[in-house]
């Protein structure tokens, strides 16, 4: 069941970067352009260090870390269940994905396996969040380029997406919605038909959104030919997700390794080989709409049942057992404080989040606390080629080509 | 009573004093117009913005009732005790009104004390000058801005003439004969407030920002000058007054549907009209450092140009030039391609022959209807266009405006040539 889908390039009638190929010209004096940390085009705290020569930037030196909060170190100081609110706080554009990813790869750790409502009810939330994740790069990739209202249009869709995530879990944006083997609650009757509902007018919003700008002459000359990963610079880099898909690789975790069941829903990778700009834009657009189809389909065979492992150790039990049963009362008490009893080892796990391939790699010497958590985070590893791709444009190509990332400082720093 | 009307007479019969006083009075009028339009364009701006955006907009701020304190300082339901002062009762459809106008307690007016508001903030804001500008043109630029608009706007017509026992009265401040040049070179000047900005500030992206405005500002000054030549030639006068008269006479130059408009030879010009239309059109945007060509100030890569360093009321001259740009340019388009002040289809020459002030003030209202439309016009493409790239403008002003605006140049003589 590999399917793709590549995007067809609409007339690439402008040709945007004639200027990369213009050497001609003496190098005049260059001049050092701070941009950042705190700047309109670097979305949260990057900082470049630019050398300009007029506008066109001769080297690039990215300067992250602004963000850094030890999230690393932090998880080794608490167990498992209670690190889940620190993922929140990484891709803060996605935050149900991260949940998932992480509770993914300590269950991995675990050997345990969510009953397959657990599963889809994950499905359905890590394609909530990457539908509103990528109308927030597109929109706020719209913004840079100039257009403010799509931007709006888009963060409409965005706010409702946030009002799913109230009911589902109780938190608009830090959802901490998973725990190690299950969720903290079941979704609220009746929530089908709204995320139905938000799935029609979220493909209306794709649909505008394409009309305003895909076949717009100014955005085009503005995009194609600009901050072009060939394959093999993008590969090296380490580049994930959508970034990768655009530059023509047919990567998605989804579908190499499915995980929650993702081999059982049929959606496509939209792939497009140019890895520009455009590229990058036009296959998150796709993104949604095949998220869309994936929540549909979710909606449409949402099985029955538990979601939580059915175990005895390890997991909460139902709060009124736990309010009448001696037993349940000493569980609560062992899996609030010291959570599941890992066994020793390491496991990596990696997600397909919005951004891009979130790895967890955990090293376990047993009990409720990791010895070590490495977080394989996308957006630093899509930050790692700002110096090889920005030498050569100028220095209005920065919010285009930044913008396209669809990268997070929250994530990057850690 | 006597003496003052026998002054007064004396007075107007001599040439200089009436035509001091009637500049002074128009001058005035101008003035007023135009700040009170720079204030209006920034409401209508983001009220169309919230339009376009699916949000209201600035509709809240209004003016409290409690202000109007007739009840003393306590007043709570300031909407209640007036409609008792006044002896309606709240069952009438008057207090349903008001209420349902949401007066109960302000008067919202739609938001319009909003750009009122936000002018008194600016006022009221802290100065932060950094320590490493160039102090004297740092201070000078935003004026520079903001001058340069409201002088140029004194040749535009915003109304016909009427004739009074002392003489007739041009209804513009200078009725000069060089029209658009004046208006060219003045808004020309205004690039001197950007490039000091930039370069007074000892920043590095208020610089590129000026460095970026003024090449954009003089290339498309010449696409501009260019777009009007086939214009001039029509008209065969520089005189904005008698352009519009001609107008009024023969049809507004992008709808010639009555008068000699009729004719052949004015539906063969519309095509180097229209063509100069657009490029006119879009290098007032241009010129306005507007959305798609706000390269100067471009969020995205420069914060915010030129005027990063500046703050409080010297930001807000700068907000107002690049709004008095916006309504000058407006108001010039509709001079040139809309008729300017004329009420059209053969209107003019009847009101006038009824009654010249009537006249006068329908012509007024009229240029001041097309001049909202315009910026309207405006207000909507910048909320749905992306910008362009900053290299992306000069080949459009150089390389294409540039040709288009000469070949329509020859096109124009061709048709005047061959179809007289």
């Amino acid at each position: 069941m590999k399917t793709t889908k590549t995007l067809e390039f609409p007339d690439a009638t402008g040709c945007g970067a004639a200027y990369l190929e213009n050497d001609a010209d003496e190098r005049g004096e260059l001049v050092t352009l701070n941009v950042g940390p705190s700047h309109p085009a670097t979305h949260g705290v990057l900082r470049l260090k630019l050398v300009v020569d007029g506008e066109e930037i001769v080297s690039c030196d990215p300067v992250i870390g602004y963000l850094h909060r030890g999230m690393e170190k932090i998880a080794e100081n608490c167990h498992y269940n209670q690190f889940v609110t620190y993922t929140d706080r990484m891709d803060y554009l996605a935050p149900m994905s991260n949940n998932i990813a992480y509770a993914c790869a300590v269950e991995k750790l675990l050997g345990w396996e969510l009953p397959e409502r657990g599963q889809a009810i994950r499905v359905l939330c890590s394609e909530l969040s990457r539908i509103s994740s990528c109308f927030l790069g597109t929109g706020v990739y719209a913004m840079d380029t100039g257009a403010m209202t799509v931007f709006l249009y888009a963060f409409e869709e965005k706010e409702r997406v946030h009002n799913l995530y109230e009911k589902i879990c109780g938190a608009r944006f830090t959802s901490s919605y998973t725990r190690i083997g299950g969720m903290t609650r079941d979704l609220p009757k009746g929530i089908e038909k709204e995320i139905l509902d938000f799935c029609d007018s979220a493909l209306k919003t794709v649909d505008e959104m394409e009309r305003l700008l895909l076949h717009n002459k100014i955005f085009i000359d503005r995009l194609v030919g600009v901050g072009v990963i060939p394959r093999e610079m993008a590969l090296q880099c380490g580049m994930t997700g959508n970034n990768l898909r655009a530059s023509g690789v047919e990567r998605d975790l989804r579908k190499t390794n499915p995980y929650l069941g993702y081999e059982n829903y049929e959606f496509d990778i939209p792939v497009a080989k140019e890895g520009d700009c455009y590229a990058r834009f036009q296959v998150r657009m796709e993104e949604i709409r095949q998220s869309v189809r994936i929540i549909r389909q979710v909606i449409k065979n949402m099985p029955g049942g538990p979601i939580w492992v059915q175990l005895d150790k390890g997991i909460l039990p139902p709060k009124q057992d736990a309010m009448t049963g001696m037993e349940e009362l000493i569980r609560q008490f062992m899996v609030s404080t010291q959570c599941v009893n890992a066994p020793e080892g390491q496991v990596y796990f990696a997600a397909e989040n919005p951004k891009g391939e979130l790895g967890f790699f955990l090293d376990s010497k047993g009990g409720g606390i990791a010895n070590r958590l490495k977080m394989r985070s996308p957006s630093y590893c899509t930050l790692s080629i700002l110096p090889h791709l920005l030498p050569g444009h100028l220095v209005s190509d920065i919010g285009a080509i930044l913008g396209s990332f669809d990268f997070v400082q929250g994530e990057c720093d850690r | 009573m006597e003496t003052i009307i026998k002054w007064w007479d004396e007075l107007m019969s001599n040439e200089i004093w009436f035509y001091s006083l009637t500049t002074v009075a128009k001058l005035v009028l101008m003035f007023a117009v135009i700040l009170a339009f720079v204030v209006i364009s920034v409401w209508i701006e983001r009220r169309v913005a919230g339009w376009i955006q699916d949000r209201p907009g600035p509709n809240r701020a209004g003016l409290p009732l409690f202000l109007l304190k007739r009840f003393g300082s306590k007043q709570q339901q300031p909407l209640k005790s007036w409609l008792q002062f006044f002896g309606v009762p709240e069952t009438c459809w008057i207090a349903k009104l008001c209420k349902w106008l949401r007066f109960d307690r302000e008067i919202p007016l739609l938001g319009l004390i909003q750009p009122c508001l936000d002018g008194g903030k600016l006022f009221l804001k802290q100065e932060t000058t950094p320590d490493y500008v160039r102090r004297l043109y740092f201070i000078a630029a935003p004026m520079l801005v903001l001058g340069p608009p409201l002088v140029a706007a004194a040749v535009v017509p915003f109304s016909s003439h009427v004739d009074t026992c002392y003489g007739a009265i041009q209804m513009c401040v200078a009725n000069l004969n060089i029209g658009p040049l004046w208006i060219f070179a003045i808004s020309g000047l205004s690039v001197y407030g950007l490039t000091l900005a930039g370069w007074s500030s000892n920043s590095k992206f208020p610089f590129i920002g000026g460095l970026r405005a003024t090449a954009q500002l003089i290339s498309y000054e010449v696409a501009m000058g260019l777009a009007i030549i086939p214009l001039l030639m029509i008209f065969g006068t520089l005189n904005l007054q008698d352009i519009v008269q001609y107008q009024a006479d023969n049809g507004w130059t992008l709808l010639p549907v009555w008068g000699e408009g009729l004719g052949i030879e004015r539906w063969l010009l519309m095509l180097p009209l229209l063509i100069s239309f657009v490029v006119f059109v879009t290098c007032v945007f241009a010129e306005a450092n507007r959305t798609p060509f706000d390269m100067a100030e471009c969020e995205t890569d420069l914060v915010g140009g030129y005027h990063t360093e500046y703050s409080s009321m010297k930001f807000a001259s700068f907000f107002m030039g690049e709004y008095a740009a916006m309504v000058i340019g407006s108001a010039v388009v509709v001079t040139l391609f809309l008729g300017g002040w004329s009420v059209g289809f053969g209107a003019d020459a009847a009101l006038a022959a009824y009654c010249d002030w009537l006249a006068v003030l329908c012509q007024f209202i009229a240029f001041l209807v097309k001049l909202l439309a315009f910026i309207f016009f405006f207000v909507w493409v910048r909320w749905t266009l992306p910008r362009f790239r900053w290299d992306q403008v000069m080949k459009l002003g150089w390389l294409v405006f540039l040709e288009v605006t000469v070949a329509n140049i020859f096109l124009t003589a061709a048709i005047l040539y061959f179809v007289k």
